[in-house]
Parts: structure tokens; C-alpha cells; sequence
């Protein structure tokens, strides 16, 4: 039902999926109450993961735009385009910017995501052309620093170093991506699953250099660690990205590697909701807090936070780490959790030269998989992992082969393609 | 609102909701042209085993995850269908990885096609529906 | 090898610029005519398998198939025809019986085909069906003699129990073994739906059509099977078969292979025991041992339902309904040699019996003659085709007729005639899961009301043009008809005239 509430002054730091999911969760249920965003970047929410696709000419700004050109005007919000909130004073219910501009709230979320993270390497000042590949800006300082013949030069092979790689490939000479790591996607993928990742880069041109970390930089050098020595013209740093907690944590809020929140989004600050990339709810497939720096993710803990602030109740606590991931038309699905033997942990496997399939179980549910090559219906699996659907339920054996609703029973089924779901 | 509902008692594993659906979503104005020699991407999918058949397609959820999910801001609910705008879609398949029921699969492009009920494509309503020869698939308020 | 070699009766003929390879036609044949060849990727047939059911032309979605006959013949002989020689050829690889489905074939005169319907013209209106009433509703069972009073003047009441029918058509007997449970399901519910009745035939009533039993008819048969008390009374009315049109004379025999779970307890007997009824009833050798069996019934069911005998359409047909006429039977069923089977030897099917056009003039003639025409309803079967059909024959004397093969034909079934394989594509004589599923009961009763419903609309239209308002007032009125292109014995036989006259 919705209700107005013209005396809810809503404030919503950030301005990215989390941000728009927010107010759509906030107008689901108050159509009145006032809601100023205050977003350091100067665009209209857009979509950040699709900054690769900008590069390699699959989409453009327009396009790129999360929600129409007048979703603000629609949904009544003031947006403070190029302004960073500095403080929150949480007593008087006040929120100070960079400008020295002090709004008040009645109701807060932060969603003030995360920053590149940037160890100080030796020599860094003497590089040229750099950059980080988070933001729109970002891709707008790359696709300006590179040519047809730029040896480009990627630090970090998780998925923003990857997916960087991908845009700009038919754009650049060569590409070079390193990692201290031994694999590529090694937050989300195992040693089998990783080469067969990379040997499809590889195949597209992009040369890696694992195991391997810069040990400096000499202007159009890297020196690394192995004693290796790569020429570059261009540097991209895709190390990794930290959340952005400072505000909450200098109010006094409880952090961890992000901002700490409940089921209902909230913060242990009264009246202060935290989401997206920059908070750390509750990672079910696991058992623990951790930092889901996922799109999904945000928009679902965003939108509801915004349904909470504006008085609904809402319960978000299906939170599981999800990826879906595509290479060159290669594409993986990594969802939940795996846990070692010794936990408990069993694995179901099934790999070939251009499949993997990885099924982790555990206590009669589903808690994970990787699926490297062929990914249709995965939403099946991830639906059982999120649901803790109990194995003993369903007929595993075919769902090992395939994810299908027929491995349901029937009454499973008929809820599912029978009803309004 | 109108949903497409399945009988599973009543399907035959005819996958003839399949070429309908290919069909009715190619422009063409005759089956051969729009479907011979080529492999089909339908928006609906036969699943089963020996003992039992049934179609899947988009369930047209009330609330639904593929909208909140989808990267590109490309799914969105137009008077209560479900609709992907292949303009925006980057083909991430992000909206496979969430939805539950296994509904979405990607064009011959690689970007998101889904069943929008065939209310604006010649057919009118849904194709699988119209052709299905045993009513397993059903086009009706429920 | 190749002695024994029978070149198929079809052609499968496949247009390779329609075929998209879809493979329905391949999914639907459960004679597994058709193949998808994925070297070349184009769908090949083996039509030797095939039996001309239709199923996967009617499926086809780009209609880039037909089925022809074999243009391949033996030398043109008027004596020995292909099928004839052929039979021979199939005898002697298999030393067997041959069997076959579904009516006789052969091209015997169809009497209804030569007898026409009168119309009103000048001399007596005609009546317009949709602006007056008309009355297709029937009842069926003993009428009385006449009207008795009691000694108050009032009249007496002792009408023994009747059928009432919304029209004069009801479905024939098709057991639930020789035809599908979805199949039963169709016409238990069509006939509900349309205010007539169906009957089970002799394989007992699936628990789950006990709540469409006002508008059944329970069979006991030569094999008793499934009979019990609760089976009895179950139904509107209970049916002795004596015999059937399709094969007279002789018993039946469910294959123990279609005798698995609901049929087996539905017919209680064993799973996988072949269901076999007897040729004859071993307690009845006469009209009185039949009156035993009808009154064990009456008692078995305290009076209050109507006992019907059926029997085939034989030579002295005349003779055998007088008798069950006074045997306290309340209906005869006459079913004609035309009639339809789940499975008959070829030779019985195509040579034993007599047309029911003739055997209902006989018997309808016979009864008025000896005056017991009241003692019983006259129900007859064995091809009623169509609307004209049930006129002809209620005015040759018929109280309802009993359709079966019109029944199937709107359900789905293409006359392909090989229903004793138990392979029916389309759902109807067949248990096999999958296939028994082609038939789903919501369309089956849909087309089979459909059917009813329109040739309802037809008869009003010919009794109307006749000038009549009522099956009642048509029933035995061979005035209405005449006969075209018969001889002097058969208009005799069937009592009408020749056209012109």
C-alpha cells in the first residue's frame, strides 16, 4: 500500500545501482517524502560492469544508463551531481559535503560502493598513462591513452583486469595481464577452471604473465618480481577495490572490510542503512558476513533498504556471492560457496576440453558450482542454493547431469509453472 | 493478468511449442523460410525425461529477479509482462544465472530474447499455446 | 528371405523443401516410421512400418507430409486382389489368425445409403426447428399396454424403470483396456455433459467414472469380468453382451500384455493374464437360462435398472429378439456387422453377421407382428455414420441407436484399423503411457459434444422438414422413407417403398 509521507527526508550517499534501487524501493511504499542523492560522479545513474562492453562498442553512454533519462524527475529526487559526503553526524541527523554543504535526513543509506585499491609500488609517478577500470571516467581516460599499436599492461587478472582486457583488445597492439596470483579469476575460479579461461584469452591475443607481481615501474617499464622486464604504453591497475566505510566508520558505526548491516540493511547506527559494495550483510551459502560486491546484489539490498526507510518491512537474506561472466563469447557461472572435506564439503565433477562443471555440496543442499562453457538454466542451481533446497528432496542424479525442474516433484513443478509466481 | 501455464499431464514431447515460438518470433510470414536449415532459438524449452514432458517458459513473476539482476538495466515489466530491451542487453546472461525456473536462454546473437507472450509479434498471443496439439500449454488468468 | 517379403501398403511422401527436420513426426510415431539421419540432417521413413494413421501428418507444422498408397501392385486381378493375395502371403510366413480392428471394410451394401427422407411440401407444413419446440428426448424400456386405472378412476402407475436420453444416441460399448483411460474419461464425461449414456463394456468401471454413473451403462459379459455388486449399481442400466456386430459367435481376448495396473483391478483379474471371454455365456443355452441371468441381474440391482441384451445382427435375428423380448430383458441392442472391434479375426469381421439396416426392419417388424413390440426398446448399432443415419433408423423402428466408431472418429482415431497393436498414435486404443497422454479428456469431450450437439441440430432439421416434432412420433414411421436402387426383397425386408411410389 502506498502512503505519503512528506515529513521523511530521505538521503541516499552514492549513485549507483544500489543508489536507484534504494529510491525505487522508497517510492514502493512513500510517493512523497523528499529524497536528495549526493553523487560523486558527475552521470546519471549508469551501468558500471558495462564499461567493458562501452570499450568494445556493444553498447554507449545512452544506452548504458541503468534507468531512463528521467528517472529522477519521476521518482521526485534532487541529485547533487559532483558532491562527496564528507561527514555524518548522526546525533543531529546531518550529513556534510565537500562543499561545505549540510543536509539533513530523517532516513540515510549509504551507498557509497568501493575504490580501486592501489598498493604503493615503486615508481608508479614515473608512469605515464595509467588508470584504474572502475568508473565511467575511467573508461573514458583508457579509451583516450590507447591506439592501435599501445602495449598495454594490466595489474590485477580478476574480473575487472579481464573484462578491461576484453573491451579494449580489438583497440590496442598487445595486451599483458599479471597477477601474483597463479591463476586468473582466482577469487572465483579453481586452477582447472582458470586455464581454461585463460587459454581462451590467450587464444584471443592476451598474454599473462601469473604468479608474478611488479616489482616497479620505470616510466614505460615494469620491473617484476621474476625478473621479467614488460615494455608498456598504457598501465591499468585492477588489483582489487576496497569498500568505501570511512563515513559510517567515523560516525561510529560498526565495520568490518565493509559496513556492517542486518537482514533489514540497517547499520548499527539508528536510521542509517547501508548497501551495495561498501556493505557487509550476510553471505547464506557460507555462513558468514562478507562484502558482496555484486550488481544484483546491490540492487536487491538497495531496494530493500528503501522500502524499510520508508516504513515497509523487508527482509533481504538470500544473499549468496553470484557471478556470470562471459570472455569473447566464452561464458562461466560461479554461484555460492565450496567447502573443503574435512567441513564436509563434496564436489560433483564433470570437465572436458571445453566444459566444466563443478556442483558443491554439502549437509544435503547445494551450497555452490561452477559452470565453465555451458551455463544454460543455471538459475536452477542457484535458485537451490539460495533456497537450501534439501538434496534428498529433489533427484540430484539428473540435476548433476543437467539443471532441470524435472529432477522437482511434480507438486515442486506445479507450483512453479502452474501458479502465479 | 494473463499468464502461459503448463499441464504437464498433457504434454506429448512434441516440441512443437518450440518451432511455433521460432516461428512466430522470426517476422517471416511461413515457417519454412523463417526456420529450414537453421538451428532454432525458441523462448520456450521443452524439459523432462522419459516419463514426463512439460515447456517451460517466462513465468512473468511478480517480482522478479531477472529485473533486479540484470546488469544492463535491460529488463524491465511493461503492464505486467516481462520485457527485455535487446538495445540495452550486453548478452552477460546474468538473468540466466538468476532465474529459477531455467526460462531464459540467449538468442542466436547471444543477447537476451525472451517470451513477452507474443502480444506484439503478428501472432497476437502466445504461438506455443495456439499450436499446442494436447492444451498442455494454456494462455489464461490464474 | 525374400519369398516372404510384403512391399508396403504406403508411401511415405516427404516434401524435402517443406521438412524443416523438426522431428515431431519422429517424436509422434510409435511405429517409429520416421528417423532423423543426423550425418545429413534430413528425416528419412521406413513405410513399412507404416499404418496410415495420420498422426504425423496432422502434426507436421510446415504440412511437408502425405501418406498414399503403394503405387506398387501385383498384376490387376479382379478375383485376386491385392489384399487377398497379400493375406495369403501374411498366412503363410506366420501360419496365424489373421486379426483385424475396427469395422468391416468390405464393400457391402450400406442400406442407409440407399433409403431417403421424406419432406413436407403444400399438403403438410414443415416445422422450423428454431422457432418450435422439438423433441429429441427418448425414453427407454417396457412401455405398458395400456393405461390402467384404479378404482378411484385414477391412473395406475407401473411403468418399470426407463432411460431417459436427451437425444436418441448413446455411446456403445468400448472397454476400458480395448480403449484408453483418457478415452473413457472423454466419453464418461461427454455423456453427462450431453444427457445420454455411455457404457463400459466388459472391462469392469474404473473407480474413478463411478461418479459418472447415471449416465453409464455396466456391461456383464461372457468373462464376468469386473462385475460385483457395486458395478451393478453403479450404473443407469445393466448390459448383457450375447455377441457383437464386428464378430459373432466368438468370445474375446485382451492380450495379458494390456492387462497391467488399473486394468487389471478394474477387470479384476491378474496383471499380465490374458483377459479371455468365452464365445458363448457358459450358463445361458437358451432364451429361459438368459431370463435367469437378466432376473439374477433385476434382483442383483432390486428392480430399479433396466437390463439390456445385446446381441449381433445374425441370420434369424427376428426370431432371437422375440425371444429375449419375453425373456423380461427391458432393451435389445442390435449391433450390426459393420460394427467396430478393438481386435477380430479378418475372416470373422469381414463375413459373419448381416447388416443392421435389415436386422432392425426384421426384428422392429417381427415384435409389432407377435405384440410385444411394447415389451422392450429397440437400441441398434454397427455403423450410424451420421445424423441421417439415426433418422433412417428410427423410423425403420429403432428406439436410440449406439454409436462407437463415430465416438473414436471424433476423438481422434483415423480408421488406420490397427488398434490390436496397442500402438495407437492418437491416444485411444492403446494402454501405453505416453501414448494413452495424446488424448487429453478436456478436448476428447469438447469434440464429442461437439459432435452430438450438431447432429442433434441435424435430426431436429430432418424431422422438422418431415413435418414431425418428436422422436416419439417418428419412431417406426417408414412412411418417412424410401428406398433407391434396391430390389423388391429388400424394400420388403425393410418394409419402405421404392422411391417414387
Amino acid at each position: 500500500m502506498k502512503r505519503g509521507n512528506a515529513m521523511e527526508k530521505y538521503v541516499i550517499i552514492g549513485n549507483g545501482v544500489a543508489a536507484a534501487a534504494c529510491i525505487e524501493g522508497i517510492r514502493s511504499v512513500d510517493s512523497e517524502g523528499s529524497i536528495t542523492v549526493v553523487s560523486q560522479e558527475k552521470h546519471h545513474v549508469y551501468c558500471r560492469p558495462l564499461i567493458s562492453y562501452l570499450l568494445e562498442g556493444k553498447t554507449d553512454k545512452e544506452r548504458m544508463l541503468y534507468r531512463p533519462a528521467d528517472f529522477y524527475e519521476k521518482n521526485g529526487c534532487s541529485v547533487l551531481y559532483g558532491k562527496t559526503a564528507v561527514k555524518i553526524d548522526k546525533d543531529a541527523k546531518k550529513v556534510s559535503l565537500d562543499d561545505g554543504q549540510v543536509i539533513d535526513y530523517t532516513k540515510l543509506c549509504v551507498a557509497t560502493g568501493s575504490s580501486p585499491f592501489v598498493p604503493p609500488f615503486t615508481g608508479l609517478d614515473t608512469v605515464e598513462k595509467k588508470c584504474s577500470f572502475m568508473t565511467l571516467d575511467d573508461a573514458d581516460t583508457l579509451a583516450a591513452a590507447v591506439n592501435s599499436e599501445s602495449k598495454v599492461l594490466i595489474v590485477g587478472a580478476g574480473l575487472i583486469g579481464l573484462k578491461c582486457a576484453e573491451g579494449i583488445q580489438d583497440r590496442v597492439g598487445s595486451i599483458t595481464v599479471c597477477d601474483l596470483a597463479d591463476r586468473v579469476l582466482s577469487s572465483i575460479l579453481d586452477a582447472q577452471s582458470a586455464g581454461l579461461v585463460q587459454s581462451h584469452l590467450e587464444s584471443k591475443g592476451v598474454s599473462f604473465l601469473l604468479s608474478d607481481s611488479v616489482e616497479r615501474f620505470d616510466v614505460n617499464k615494469a620491473y617484476m618480481k621474476s625478473g621479467k622486464e614488460v615494455d608498456f604504453d598504457v598501465l591499468v591497475l585492477a588489483i582489487g577495490v576496497r569498500a568505501n566505510i570511512g563515513l559510517v566508520k567515523d560516525a561510529g558505526g560498526e565495520t568490518n572490510r565493509g559496513i556492517v548491516i542486518n537482514d533489514n540493511m540497517q547499520t548499527s547506527l539508528a536510521d542509517i542503512y547501508a548497501v551495495g559494495d561498501c556493505a557487509e550483510g550476510n553471505d547464506i551459502s557460507f555462513g558468514q558476513r562478507r562484502v558482496l560486491a555484486l550488481l544484483p546484489n546491490a540492487y536487491f539490498q538497495g531496494q530493500c533498504a528503501g522500502v524499510n526507510m520508508a516504513g515497509g518491512e523487508k527482509v533481504f537474506d538470500k544473499a549468496i556471492p553470484m557471478n556470470s561472466i562471459g570472455f569473447f563469447g566464452f561464458h562461466m557461472m560461479t554461484a555460492g560457496s565450496s567447502f573443503k572435506p574435512e567441513d564436509g564439503g563434496q564436489v560433483y565433477e564433470e570437465i572436458d576440453e571445453k566444459h566444466i562443471k563443478k556442483l558443491f555440496y554439502r549437509n544435503d543442499t547445494l551450497t555452490g558450482f561452477m559452470l565453465v562453457g555451458e551455463t544454460c538454466r543455471a538459475g536452477i542451481y542457484t535458485a537451490m542454493i539460495r533456497e537450501k533446497t534439501p538434496l534428498s528432496s529433489v533427484n540430484f542424479d539428473m540435476l548433476k547431469e543437467t539443471p532441470t525442474s524435472a529432477a522437482f516433484s511434480q507438486e515442486t513443478r506445479r507450483k512453479m509453472f502452474g501458479g502465479v509466481v | 493478468m494473463k499468464r502461459v501455464y503448463v499441464k504437464e499431464e498433457w504434454c506429448l514431447g512434441c516440441h512443437l511449442c518450440e518451432y511455433n515460438c521460432a516461428f512466430a518470433n522470426s517476422g517471416q510470414k511461413d515457417m519454412i523460410t523463417a526456420l529450414k536449415g537453421k538451428p532454432i532459438y525458441p523462448r520456450i524449452h521443452v524439459e523432462g525425461d522419459e516419463k514426463i514432458t512439460y515447456a517451460v517458459s517466462c513465468r512473468h513473476c511478480t517480482d522478479p529477479m531477472c529485473i533486479k539482476s540484470c546488469i544492463a538495466g535491460a529488463i524491465s515489466k511493461v503492464d505486467g509482462v516481462v520485457k527485455v530491451d535487446q538495445n540495452k542487453c550486453v548478452g552477460c546472461l546474468t538473468c540466466v544465472l538468476v532465474c529459477p525456473y531455467g526460462a531464459l536462454a540467449p538468442s542466436e546473437s547471444g543477447i537476451m530474447q525472451k517470451c513477452e507472450l507474443c502480444l506484439e509479434n503478428t501472432c497476437g498471443s502466445p504461438a506455443c499455446v495456439k499450436g499446442c496439439p494436447n492444451r498442455a500449454i494454456v494462455y489464461e488468468e490464474r | 528371405m525374400s519369398v516372404e517379403y510384403i512391399f508396403p501398403e504406403f508411401e511415405v511422401i516427404r516434401k524435402p523443401e517443406r521438412c524443416i527436420a523438426c522431428r515431431v513426426c519422429e517424436r509422434q510415431c510409435s511405429n517409429e516410421v520416421h528417423v532423423f539421419d543426423p550425418a545429413t540432417g534430413v528425416m528419412i521413413s521406413d513405410e513399412a512400418k507404416c499404418v496410415d494413421c495420420q498422426r504425423c501428418v496432422s502434426l507436421c507444422p510446415t504440412h511437408a507430409l502425405k501418406i498414399v498408397k503403394n503405387e506398387s501392385t501385383f498384376r490387376e486381378n479382379a478375383n485376386w486382389q491385392n489384399d487377398t493375395i497379400k493375406e495369403v502371403y501374411k498366412q503363410a510366413n506366420s501360419g496365424g489368425v489373421l486379426l483385424s480392428s475396427m469395422g468391416n471394410p468390405k464393400p457391402f451394401p450400406v442400406y442407409w445409403d440407399k433409403i431417403l427422407i421424406n419432406a413436407s411440401q403444400v399438403t403438410n407444413p414443415p416445422i422450423d426447428p428454431l422457432r418450435e419446440p422439438m423433441e429429441t428426448s427418448v425414453f427407454l424400456g417396457k412401455k405398458p399396454e395400456k393405461i390402467k386405472f384404479d378404482e378411484n378412476g385414477k391412473i395406475k402407475c407401473e411403468l418399470t424403470p426407463q432411460i431417459e436420453l436427451s437425444m436418441p444416441v448413446m455411446f456403445s460399448a468400448m472397454s476400458y483396456g480395448s480403449i484408453s483411460y483418457n478415452a473413457h474419461a472423454s466419453l464418461a464425461r461427454a455423456a453427462t455433459e450431453l444427457g445420454i449414456l455411455y457404457n463400459t463394456g466388459e472391462g469392469g468401471l474404473h473407480e474413478d467414472f463411478y461418479c459418472y454413473g447415471p449416465n453409464t451403462i455396466v456391461q456383464v459379459a461372457s468373462g464376468r469380468f469386473g462385475v460385483h455388486e457395486n458395478y451393478l449399481n453403479a450404473g443407469a442400466a445393466v448390459e448383457i453382451k450375447m455377441g457383437q456386430g464386428a464378430k459373432p459367435g466368438i468370445g474375446g481376448h485382451l492380450p495379458g500384455t494390456k492387462i497391467v495396473g488399473d486394468v487389471s483391478r478394474t477387470r479384476m483379474i491378474p496383471e499380465g493374464s490374458d483377459a479371455i471371454s468365452p464365445a458363448p455365456h457358459h450358463d445361458i443355452y437358451s432364451i429361459e437360462d438368459l431370463r435367469q441371468l437378466v432376473f439374477s441381474l433385476k434382483e442383483a440391482t432390486e428392480y430399479k435398472k433396466p437390463v439390456i441384451v445385446k446381441v449381433a445382427a445374425v441370420h434369424n435375428i427376428a426370431a432371437i429378439a422375440s425371444g429375449i423380448a419375453r425373456s423380461g430383458a427391458d432393451i435389445i441392442a442390435i449391433d450390426g456387422f459393420r460394427g467396430g472391434t478393438g481386435a477380430a479375426p479378418t475372416r470373422i469381421r469381414d463375413n459373419v453377421g448381416i447388416p443392421i439396416e435389415l436386422a432392425l426392419a426384421a426384428v422392429d417388424q417381427r415384435l409389432r407382428e407377435e405384440g410385444i413390440r411394447g415389451n422392450v426398446s429397440l437400441v441398434v448399432g454397427g455403423s450410424i455414420r451420421c445424423a441421417s443415419d439415426v433418422v433412417k433408423a428410427i423410423a425403420l423402428g429403432a428406439d436410440a441407436c449406439y454409436i462407437a466408431t463415430a465416438a473414436v472418429l471424433a476423438l481422434g482415431c483415423h480408421l488406420c484399423r490397427t488398434c490390436q497393436t496397442g500402438k495407437c498414435n492418437w491416444g485411444i486404443a492403446t494402454q501405453r503411457p505416453d501414448l494413452v497422454k495424446r488424448l487429453n479428456p478436456e478436448i476428447g469431450t469438447e469434440r464429442l459434444v461437439n459432435l452430438l450437439t450438431a447432429w442433434k441440430h441435424e435430426i431436429k432439421e430432418l424431422m422438422g422438414g418431415m413435418g414431425i416434432n418428436s422422436i416419439e412420433a417418428l419412431r417406426g414411421n417408414r412412411l418417412m422413407l424410401r428406398g433407391i436402387g434396391l430390389n423388391s426383397k429388400e424394400l420388403e425386408i425393410l418394409g419402405i417403398s421404392h422411391a417414387g411410389e
